[in-house]
């Protein structure tokens, strides 16, 4: 996905790894998180990643698409991988995989609206404030731009 | 033979490091946003699997994801908001042609 040359081909690309991620989320017993994954990533964020690729369309999407230094940029990744993956391998004895244990949706439910329900609140209040934000921001015509207000 | 908990952490952290060499290499400001969503996917994996395998079982970890998913969403708008805005006034979403602010 991230080394597609037409953009739009790697928005599906993301759209075939976050699904990839809600099947991980149903092997782990994640039931809920796997359904809210496909919702709100499948579904909502997709589809204004879409949008904005189709309103800010440029000629010259397909050449010249990445930073001529991207050979420091793999390098760093690859780096940053194998400290990572050596990292997990060398403490991997501590989790054994026979005490795997499901939550179900009640449980969850009962965790999110008891112990957490002022973070909750304020997840909520971060949305509202995001989305008016957004209204804001993105409204077409204003006054600096030399239009009307 | 069974999913154990380093095969996720390996995957999350591959699924980490392709986010961040887009980030970094890629010039287009939505492929920049695309690849901050692979990077927060990843964590939402680790999350998602270190509070599977708990012998006990643990509720944080998976409340925490729904926050992430949270706030993602909400990242998602604002930072497109901001790129269409960025485009009518310059024409341009690629991140190293915005110098407004080099001295």
């Amino acid at each position: 996905m991230v080394t597609t040359r037409n953009i739009v081909y790697g928005a599906l690309f993301l759209l075939v790894s976050l699904a990839g991620v809600a099947g991980l989320f149903v092997v782990l017993f994640a039931e809920f998180l796997a359904l809210v994954q496909l919702l709100i990533y499948g579904g909502a964020i997709i589809i204004v990643i879409l949008f904005a690729l189709m309103l800010t369309r440029e000629t010259d999407f397909s050449i010249a698409t990445e930073h001529r230094r991207w050979p420091v940029a793999a390098g760093v990744s690859l780096a940053l991988f194998g400290l990572l993956a050596s990292s997990a391998v060398s403490d991997s004895g501590q989790y054994n995989s026979d005490r795997r244990s499901g939550i179900g949706i009640e449980e969850l439910g009962t965790g999110l609206f008891e112990n957490w329900a002022v973070p909750f609140e304020v997840a909520s209040i971060v949305l509202l404030v995001a989305l008016i934000g957004a209204i804001v921001i993105g409204r077409s015509g204003d006054e600096e731009d030399g239009g009307q207000a | 033979m069974s999913l154990e908990l380093v095969d996720f952490q390996i995957l999350a952290a591959a699924l980490f490091c392709l986010g961040l060499y887009g980030v970094l290499a890629r010039r287009s400001a939505v492929m920049v946003l695309m690849a901050v969503e692979l990077m927060l996917n990843a964590v939402n994996i680790n999350l998602v699997a270190f509070s599977a395998f708990r012998p006990i079982s643990m509720v944080t970890g998976q409340v925490i994801v729904i926050f992430v998913i949270t706030v993602a969403a909400a990242e998602v708008g604002l930072a497109l908001a901001v790129i269409m805005r960025l485009y009518r006034r310059r024409g341009t979403v690629n991140v190293d042609e915005i110098d407004l602010m080099k001295g």
